[in-house]
């Protein structure tokens, strides 16, 4: 018996009920373009925010105060309040792996010129903020040390603030009002774009001394994070040992005592969040996967409802020398081909969505193979499982019962 | 064997069925045997409920005894697996049915390949083989049909040509001519009587109808599991000249049916 031969009874079969075939194979359909799509959409997704991130500079690091409140017996030492501008500038100055350190301060305070206004995300930094941050200025220039050492009232825009507040207009040397104060802007950033709605051009740069003295007006001068580059991406780990002795050293801190700061790479943060988005693909392909579950109850049912109709047809093959084997092989065959058919079906839209996807939130099109490959084994083999108990059931039968049968 | 050697194809050897269905016992066949030689064409008669049917399922190899033996053309097929018993059907035994039982809108000429589908045959040799056994019965202007866009007699016949096309030892015909009318059974019967004379294929018809059982050359009664008679015909039916005293009818009425 060749195989040929099965797949054209089993085909046949199929096409004579075509629009119940069809209906039993959208069970299927549905199940592997939802595995397909998501994961692809998923592995999209984890793409772009490893590149977002790599867009930061994976030589970056940040440096945090470490909040010890276990039982609020270490906020005396440690606290909110251990890292300071001193402890930045000794960076930047003392460690030879470091192209640039800047302390970060962020407010949030309302923009306003002429009758347009803004809730500006106000980050404070110092004038190696380009450099730290590859961020080039595309109109007028970044502020100075000059202007960081006088808390000069000078902000530098990003893409998105500039084109809210002065639409149509060219900001530079314009003056105009961050909360209370008046500031001149002398630059606006170069666009980077967005994702997933963080659109990383909303903000606005001014330096940190004028944050603390001019809009928090706090007394203390500690910092809440820090931003240091490494020379070299493969001198971050090495940046990282350096910035933890110094600072250990300068906030003598003795052998055997916890650190009272955080250094976090952005190889962590990428890491991090890959790992969310993994789990949450996961998780979604396994609701898919649950509908591609139904999918092949669907096609048991049909089987079944199948071999119950064709009992007569059953007991003339068997009568006119069909093996039980041979009758399960074609009733095996017929949902394989119907969960195959499905799958194949389920890819090509999938794929289509995922492309679609990718296209509209600008992401590389990327249909893993191995999805394509996991979704097509796993219709096949659902189309054996579902399809056995039929198929084992139709050779089960006696050809003298089956020839009788109405 | 021996039972070759007298031309038997059929030899059964004290074979019993007993079927047992919670606390009844039915003694289908009762120790019944019966041998029949090559190129025979024997009628099977009996009431419901005398073993005909189930003899005629073990003579077709669909049923197995539940004593004796059974020999088909020397080979015992009695104490069979159901895989050696369906390629026994296969290469050994033609059916044709009371009620056709063609597969549903399958074409004539694919319902005659079956056979030789499950003999592994190869898709060119199949159909001209199956083009072949239409031709003997006289439809070879009727091959691509589905079997809803024939009549009953010519569904009859693609099942005969479906029952000889694999070359088997016996033909085995279970009220060939039961949902048939009157011309048309003549018809069929001389289809039989015509393989049975020119190709010396053994035919067995089990049938109710003593006017069918005359187109035989024995007759075998079966009652309560036993055979009650055994006898050759005398007046023997020859269909073809039975054709010649029924009325024309036009060839348009065959296909209304």
């Amino acid at each position: 018996m060749n195989f040929w031969a099965v797949f054209k009874v089993a085909a046949r079969a199929l096409a004579r009920n075509k629009m119940r075939s069809l209906l039993t194979t959208l069970g299927i359909i549905i199940g592997v373009s939802a595995v397909i799509a998501l994961v692809s959409i998923g592995q999209g997704a984890q793409f772009m925010v490893q590149n977002q991130i790599n867009s930061f500079g994976s030589n970056l690091l940040f440096v945090m105060p470490n909040n010890q409140v276990q039982g609020g017996a270490n906020v005396a030492t440690g606290g909110g309040n251990s890292l300071t501008v001193e402890d930045v500038q000794a960076m930047a100055n003392e460690l030879p792996g470091i192209a640039g350190a800047s302390p970060m301060v962020n407010a949030t305070t309302q923009g306003v010129y002429g009758n347009q206004n803004w809730l500006l995300r106000i980050q404070g930094t110092n004038e190696k903020f380009t450099r730290i941050r590859s961020w080039p200025t595309k109109q007028g220039s970044f502020f100075t040390d000059a202007d960081v050492l006088s808390a000069a009232r000078v902000i530098v825009l990003g893409k998105t603030v500039a084109d809210k507040l002065f639409p149509g207009e060219d900001p530079v040397g314009k003056t105009m009002r961050v909360g209370k104060l008046q500031f001149k802007v002398i630059g606006v950033l170069a666009g980077k774009g967005s994702t997933f709605g963080n659109d990383q051009d909303d903000i606005a740069v001014v330096p940190y001394s004028t944050v603390q003295k001019k809009l928090q007006q706090r007394t203390i001068l500690a910092i809440g994070q820090a931003m240091v580059s490494a020379t070299s991406e493969r001198g971050a780990a090495l940046a990282e040992t350096q910035i933890a002795e110094l600072l250990r050293q300068r906030h003598r801190i003795p052998e055997g005592e916890t650190d009272d700061f955080r250094i976090q790479n952005m190889s962590d943060v990428a890491a991090a969040s890959g790992q969310i988005l993994r789990i949450m693909t996961l998780l979604l392909a396994s609701i898919a996967g649950i509908s591609l579950m139904v999918g092949g109850i669907g096609i048991m049912n049909i089987m079944l409802v199948s071999v119950t109709e064709r009992t007569r047809e059953i007991g003339i093959r068997m009568a006119v020398g069909a093996r039980p084997s041979y009758i399960r092989l074609q009733f095996l065959t017929e949902s394989v081909v119907l969960s195959l058919t499905g799958g194949i079906a389920g890819m090509l839209i999938g794929g289509s969505a995922a492309a679609v996807f990718a296209w509209y939130f600008e992401w590389p099109s990327l249909v893993s193979t191995l999805a394509v490959a996991i979704a097509f084994s796993f219709s096949t083999a659902i189309g054996v499982f579902f399809g056995y108990y039929p198929a084992h059931k139709a050779a089960r039968l006696d050809p003298i019962e089956a020839l009788r049968y109405e | 064997m021996g039972a070759e050697s007298n031309g038997a194809v059929i030899r059964i050897e004290r074979v019993s069925k007993v079927y047992r269905t919670g606390d009844i016992t039915v003694h289908a066949l009762r120790a019944l045997s019966l041998s029949v030689r090559h190129g025979e064409f024997v009628a099977i008669m009996g009431p419901s409920g005398s073993g005909k049917s189930t003899l005629m399922n073990i003579i077709g190899c669909l049923d197995r005894p539940t004593k004796g033996q059974y020999f088909l053309e020397g080979v015992d097929v009695s104490t069979m697996g159901r895989a050696a018993l369906a390629d026994t059907r296969n290469k050994r035994v033609g059916f044709v049915f009371q009620s056709f039982n063609l597969v549903p809108r399958t074409s004539a000429v694919e319902n005659v390949e079956l056979p030789l589908l499950y003999a592994g045959v190869g898709a060119a040799e199949r159909l001209r083989r199956a083009k072949a056994a239409l031709a003997e019965v006289g439809l070879s202007d009727r091959e691509k049909n589905m079997p809803s866009q024939l009549s009953g007699g010519q569904q009859q016949r693609v099942a005969l040509a479906r029952s000889l096309v694999n070359n088997p030892s016996i033909i085995l015909a279970d009220e060939p001519t039961g949902a048939l009318d009157t011309r048309t059974s003549v018809e069929v019967m001389d289809i039989f009587q015509r393989l049975n004379r020119d190709r010396k294929l053994t035919v067995i018809v089990v049938t109710h109808e003593p006017d069918v059982a005359r187109y035989a050359e024995r007759i075998i009664h079966v009652r309560d599991g036993r055979i009650s008679s055994d006898e050759p015909v005398l007046e023997r039916s020859i269909a073809s000249e039975v054709l010649r005293t029924l009325p024309v009818i036009s060839p348009e009425r065959d296909e209304e049916e």
